[in-house]
């Protein structure tokens, strides 16, 4: 449904030119709820915002439901906007309106009826579990209903892209959950794809079914959110799942591992039994494991012992039972 | 005496009402205009924005009493007069648009560019986002400024007393400044003081109340 092909966008105002994305390309297909993940400055919003070319790319195209956005006109894409509708970090309300009246704005814009689009408002406002609400004004509503309001909103025009951007940041855990929640059974019932660009890994874990890494404007790596949570291969990816620069202690001795868990039965007690088995201990310097359906998943820092035979005796026990493992550097 | 105050009075403020609603008549449209070519704008022009940009500037830099002189042939050709107070309005017109265009311009300006980055994210054009977006979003902001703007030109029309403009400002300069009628003089002044006050005031007060951002949550 939106192709990217080779999309790059440069800022050419300062002394030197900016590349803020580059050579991107991306499927996703109808229905995907696709993440978009990477640090802050990796080009993330730069990047959503050349899919509505809210900003203009200056290479590549923009192709959706078999349509080239970059050869539209001015209200070609304006009208192709209705189609691929967007929510904010900041939710972006519209602050001298209320509920309603932010809910109605996209629908007076396309030149909606007044009855039929008040209808419609109300529905949505009911779908987002806001229908006692609709006269409050955003300032009377906390973080989590305005970013309600707000995916109203981007609803009102039937669109078939939702273009999330950082939705959640704002918002505390509790809340971000509910709203992803909201987003995932929105997804489900209407089948709208959704595009969610984010920094943290549990939001990709909680709703995407695939998932791009970004890092330094490039795309680092991109698949299916299981198979990059398994057995990420780039640094950026490794870096989000479990952040080596926070937990490894450099003047600690000892060579660390990271181990991968993917598929092991979760009942088995894994470090122990290294540890009686190869008469070593091992330290846990960080973990980021959990069992699905009886399984684990995830990944674990371990910390060696300093004496290499041990060491060597660790690494052989952790081949022999098939887990994938690698050193550790400073940088993931 | 009291007839000549009241007089006064009612030609001040049918000068200064006048003068505001033609002043926002042409300020307006040149605020929106400055403040959609600006280069963060919605549609950045930076050669119609530098042109407009710098005309504003001329006509505020001139000092009003300049101005009032200088546009004597002009006023004349338009009302056929150059006394009394239908004759003021043309100059405190051309006085006060351009310093309405830089608040109106100023007051668009503080809209968040996020929200404005919502509508075009929907697919507003630009005339339905300076319709339903700027404007409206700015409106406390808006209406303060017109409270600053029609105290600025009841000062301006007070100068205009010296060229007979009619008003409170002539019973101050024909009494006060010619014939050392120091009470009288006063007496103005403070009409004059009373007024800034209520325009003021209630310019702040419906500021307030139109501001859906500070109502508390019931």
């Amino acid at each position: 449904m939106l192709e990217l092909v080779n999309l790059g966008k440069t800022y050419y105002g300062g002394a030197n030119p900016v590349e803020a994305v580059k050579n991107i390309n991306l499927k996703i297909e109808d229905g995907d709820v696709f993440g978009i993940i990477g640090l802050s400055g990796a080009g993330k919003s730069t990047l959503v915002r050349c899919i509505n070319f809210l900003e203009r790319p200056t290479e590549g195209q923009v192709i959706f439901n078999g349509t080239d956005i970059g050869t539209l006109s001015p209200a070609g894409i304006r009208k192709c906007r209705r189609r691929m509708s967007m929510i904010f970090q900041n939710f972006n309300l519209l602050q001298q309106r209320t509920a309603l009246g932010n809910v109605l704005f996209p629908l007076e814009v396309s030149g909606t009826p007044r009855r039929e689009a008040e209808a419609k408002a109300r529905k949505l406002l009911e779908r987002v579990g806001l229908a006692d609400r609709e006269g409050a004004y955003p300032s009377q509503l906390s973080g989590g209903q305005q970013q309600r309001v707000a995916i109203a909103r981007a609803l009102a025009t039937d669109p078939e892209l939702l273009l999330c951007d950082e939705a959640t940041s704002a918002l505390d855990p509790d809340t971000t959950r509910q709203v992803l929640e909201l987003l995932r059974g929105i997804n489900r019932d209407t089948g709208v794809t959704m595009i969610i660009i984010t920094h943290e890994m549990r939001v990709i874990e909680q709703i995407c079914n695939k998932v791009a890494v970004i890092d330094s404007s490039r795309i680092a790596e991109s698949g299916y959110v299981k198979d990059i949570f398994l057995s990420p291969q780039s640094r950026a990816a490794k870096n989000l799942i479990l952040p080596t620069t926070d937990s490894v202690d450099s003047m600690t001795r000892g060579t660390v591992l990271r181990v991968v868990f993917d598929g092991l039965n979760a009942s088995e007690p894994i470090i122990s039994n290294l540890s009686l088995e190869c008469h070593a201990a091992v330290n846990i310097v960080a973990a980021n494991t959990r069992a699905v359906g009886g399984v684990c998943y995830g990944q674990m820092l371990l910390r060696l012992p300093e004496e290499e035979t041990a060491a060597a005796r660790v690494k052989s026990y952790l081949s022999s039972r098939g887990i994938h493992y690698e050193e550790a550097d400073e940088n993931g | 005496m009291a007839e000549v105050f009241l007089k006064g009075a009612i030609e001040s403020l049918y000068m200064v009402i006048t003068s505001t609603l033609f002043a926002y008549l042409l300020g307006l449209p040149i605020g929106v205009l400055l403040c959609v070519t600006d280069k963060s704008g919605l549609r950045p022009c930076k050669a119609v924005n530098t042109a407009v940009g710098v005309i504003v500037n001329i006509l505020r830099s001139v000092p009003f009493l300049i101005l009032l002189v200088a546009l004597l042939p002009f006023t004349r050709a338009i009302v056929g007069t150059t006394i009394g107070s239908t004759a003021t309005i043309v100059p405190l017109v051309i006085a006060a648009a351009p310093f309405v265009a830089r608040m109106v311009e100023s007051s668009l300006k503080e809209v968040p560019s996020g929200v404005v980055e919502a509508a075009q994210s929907v697919g507003a054009s630009n005339f339905q986002i300076v319709c339903k977006v700027l404007l409206p979003e700015a409106k406390p902001s808006l209406i303060v400024g017109s409270a600053i703007a029609i105290t600025t030109i009841l000062g301006y029309s007070a100068m205009a007393g010296f060229t007979g403009g009619g008003g409170l400002g002539t019973i101050a300069v024909n009494y006060g400044y010619y014939r050392y009628d120091d009470e009288t003089m006063l007496i103005t002044v403070a009409m004059l003081v009373v007024l800034v006050q209520i325009f003021q005031e209630v310019g702040m007060l419906i500021a307030k109340k139109s501001d859906r951002r500070l109502k508390i949550t019931k």
